[in-house]
């Protein structure tokens, strides 16, 4: 083997090292550092998973939300219109957090079925809706629908 | 009648610019000059009918004229003057405009700059660049267009969305485009250096100072957006790897391998077809960005309200722009043979690792940015990448570029010895060790990492420090430091300072949310904060409740902060954090909201040391590129003494294949 054609197969094989350690390392990260998305309705049929963090998202039940005097304790409900759940938060709420409003809260399920949240997210503009939530929206209106129509027909 | 004048001139301007992206390339095609020289006067008159509407919609918001929609819904009576020149960028159809004016005004600078590079490049370059102008205007007048009417006018508009209403939004979203579309020069010599099937260093060397500047311009878009969300969005972080900062921080992380890149191919005639590549993604991701933040695929906290088809019509652009250049790439790369190798270690090996550092840095973020929709779109459900993924790849891959840095300006063309450099650098590490022994020893709480990073951070500043003491003293006079020495020297301390400022803002910072009432102490890093009262407060536009606190250091007073928590008249609540700024150490402050009924607030208090090096080096790197734009090497187009032997071009497609 020429010098050449040696360094030239150096090269070739340190770059498949490199790519493949890269792209090894990436997918690793990216598996451990990944949330799922849940609405209510999901949680309630048992979707979410255990001990793992997983984003909540859905609209902030009207006259669900309270505050602790004493502490920076918060409480609200989660609703898609279909299921509701219960969330608890100990921090300071983003500004446009509001009863009626979209929001998406990143946490975990606790052993009695509440839902603690480590963030409440904001977003810039009080007309977007995130697309999770909208679907979310959706499916809770269809899964409504459904019921009704249920109940009419038994 | 106004409005509608406006909408005759981006009419004008985008016939303009469809013979600005035809004749002259065509012409270029039949080596006729007279359909070449209508690039020039075509890309003026485009510049001239865009800065009329652009004016209009400026007037139109200076004169509170409701009776254009977009007027209406981002200003109001009440809004104080020097924000209705922002409020024109405030939304999505004036921030496209001002995306097209900035457009033509950088394609005006060329052609007007350009006159000494051989007349058929320059008439595909700018023809290049009338294409991409169609696009945007295309986009403007379909999708988004800033001049509707609105029947019957209000009589008050709907108030600027508070967030924007402050000196950090005035300057970020210009700064940003002048960056993103700045790249849009690179592209178009490279586009046009791919029609020609070839890569002329008179050019390269030309269009260096025009990626030096596009890239200073989106250093501080990308700072002065870190900047405002710290002090405006009240999260008190600088950082968050949302989509949309990712969006922006892509085509920096290219651009800045654009500049290293580019500056191999200009003064050693290699990675010429890489040098393209390069060019064309740097631009292929300015675009990207516009689309994720425009279209709203992406769940972000910056997101805003969207309109799929306008998601639609810039995916398509990108299409065909990318597609198409990256086509002609395939095509027209193989044609473009490289230079003679190299030795193993010299600086164009080890530019060539910066570059695929960056890259890959780049394509991380990339991943992790879209995997989200890939996710989606394959079934696995709807998921988000969390800042730690960004974080570890980015830790992974950017230590070894930071360690690197102060070899390359060391280290000779060609090839060299590892040991010769060494000896220049030994006792810019022996520095970088004490630095690292006395934050040690001062901070024993600091984890391994941190020492390691304020090390490596030391390592940069100190190294390269020993470059530029190095060529003082060596270097024949006059020849000792030259504008581009000056801005990369630069450029790289501000990595250094950033480097110490991110690992030490991220290892000591203290956050604690709190309940605190009138009368309330509480002690962060040694300082004891008291809230003394909480006041109403009213503003043009707006009513507040404002905290007054007192920041004492041992009972010796520092400092009084007033935050405010505001309610605007379009109901939307605005957190205005204060903040206790110091070269070593900011206090933050910020009003969440009423707890109880004692008068009690939840109060964020942040004690962010060193936060401000984080931007500071932003800011060196940003003058960095700018001077060394300034370097009166690259602006000659005419052979000079220095160069000699070297050939001023070096027509790669003649040169032997390599075997």
């Amino acid at each position: 083997m020429n010098p050449m054609r040696r360094r030239r197969l150096i090269l070739i094989c340190m770059l498949v090292l490199g790519v493949g350690s890269a792209t090894a390392l990436a997918l690793t990260a990216l598996r451990e550092n990944v949330n799922h998305f849940y609405s209510p309705s999901e949680i309630a049929q048992g979707k979410a998973p255990h001990g793992r963090t997983f984003r909540l998202g859905g609209v902030v039940l009207e006259g669900s939300s309270k505050r602790d005097g004493d502490t920076l304790k918060a409480h609200f409900v989660v609703t898609d219109r279909f299921e509701n759940l219960p969330v608890e938060f100990e921090g300071i709420l983003p500004d446009l957090f509001r009863e009626g409003q979209s929001v998406i809260a990143i946490g975990m399920m606790n052993t009695v079925g509440l839902f603690t949240a480590e963030e409440v997210l904001a977003k810039h503009d009080e007309n977007y809706v995130p697309a999770e939530v909208q679907e979310a929206m959706e499916k809770g209106k269809a899964l409504r629908e459904a019921k009704a129509n249920g109940n009419l027909g038994s | 009648m106004m409005p509608e004048v406006a909408q005759i001139a981006l009419i004008l301007a985008l016939i303009l610019a469809v013979v600005q992206a035809t004749v002259p390339i065509l012409g270029a095609h039949l080596r006729d000059s007279a359909m070449m020289s209508l690039a020039r006067p075509a890309a003026y008159g485009q510049f001239f009918f865009l800065a009329i509407a652009y004016a209009i919609l400026t007037h139109g918001f200076l004169i509170q004229d409701f009776s254009i929609a977009y007027v209406a819904q981002n200003s109001n009576l009440a809004l104080p003057w020097h924000y209705r020149f922002s409020a024109v960028w405030g939304a999505h159809e004036g921030s496209l405009l001002l995306w097209v004016l900035i457009l033509s005004g950088w394609t005006v600078a060329l052609a007007a700059l350009s006159r000494s590079l051989p007349e058929n490049f320059m008439a595909r370059a700018l023809g290049v660049l009338g294409i991409v102008s169609i696009g945007f205007l295309l986009f403007t007048l379909l999708t988004s267009n800033p001049f509707e009417r609105h029947v019957p006018p209000l009589s008050d508009g709907n108030d600027l969305n508070p967030l924007l209403q402050d000196f950090g939004l005035i300057v970020h979203p210009p700064m940003l485009y002048m960056g993103y579309v700045g790249f849009a020069v690179a592209f178009a010599f490279a586009v046009a250096a791919l029609i020609e099937g070839r890569v002329d260093r008179q050019w390269v060397r030309w269009s260096r100072p025009w990626t030096n500047v596009a890239w200073a311009f989106l250093t501080i878009g990308i700072a002065l957006g870190s900047w405002w969300a710290y002090y405006e969005l009240g999260w008190g972080g600088w950082w968050f790897w949302d989509p949309v900062e990712n969006a922006s921080f892509l085509p920096w992380l290219v651009g800045a391998a654009l500049i290293h890149s580019q500056a191999v191919t200009e003064k050693r005639g290699t990675f010429a077809a890489w040098t393209l590549l390069l060019a064309i993604c740097a631009f292929s991701l300015s675009l990207l960005g516009t689309f994720l933040v425009r279209s709203g695929v992406l769940t972000s906290v910056h997101a805003f309200a969207s309109d799929p088809t306008r998601g639609i019509f810039i995916l398509v652009f990108l299409v065909i722009v990318t597609g198409g250049a990256l086509t002609l790439y395939a095509i027209r790369a193989p044609r473009l043979a490289s230079a003679p190798p190299v030795a193993l270690y010299s600086r164009e090996s080890l530019l060539l690792l910066n570059n695929i550092l960056l890259m890959t840095a780049a394509a991380m973020v990339l991943l992790g940015t879209l995997y989200p929709l890939v996710a989606e779109a394959l079934g696995w459900g709807k998921i988000s990448v969390g800042p730690p993924y960004f974080g570890l790849m980015f830790f992974v891959l950017m230590a070894p570029l930071v360690w690197l840095i102060p070899f390359g300006p060391l280290t000779r063309w060609k090839g060299d010895s590892v040991g010769r450099v060494w000896l220049g650098l030994r006792t810019a590490l022996a520095l970088a060790a004490v630095v690292a022994a006395i934050s040690w020893v001062t901070h024993q709480d600091l984890p391994l990492k941190a020492i390691g990073g304020i090390a490596a951070g030391a390592w940069v500043i100190f190294g390269t420090l020993s470059f530029l003491l190095q060529r003082i003293r060596k270097a024949a006079p006059g020849r000792r430091l030259t504008a581009e020495m000056i801005g990369m020297s630069l450029a790289h301390l501000g990595v250094g300072i950033f480097v110490l400022g991110v690992v030490v803002t991220e290892s000591l910072n203290i956050e604690r949310d709190v309940r605190m009432q009138p009368g309330d102490v509480v002690e962060v890093a040694g300082y004891q904060v008291a809230l003394i009262a909480v006041e109403h407060r009213e503003g043009p536009n707006f009513v507040a409740d404002e905290g007054i606190f007192e920041i004492r250091d041992d009972g010796v007073l520092k400092s009084i902060q007033h935050p405010q928590k505001r309610r605007y008249l379009r109901g939307q609540v605005m957190t205005e954090a204060a903040l206790d700024a110091g070269f070593f150490s900011d206090f933050y402050i910020a009003m969440g909201e009423p707890i109880g009924t004692e008068g009690a607030w939840a109060v964020r208090l942040y004690y962010k040391p060193m936060i401000r090096w984080v931007w500071l080096g932003a800011l060196m790197m940003m003058f960095g590129g700018f001077i060394s734009a300034a370097e009166r090497r690259l602006r000659q187009t005419v052979k000079t003494r220095d160069e000699s032997e070297q050939p001023v071009e070096t027509n790669l497609a003649d040169l032997p294949e390599r075997a």
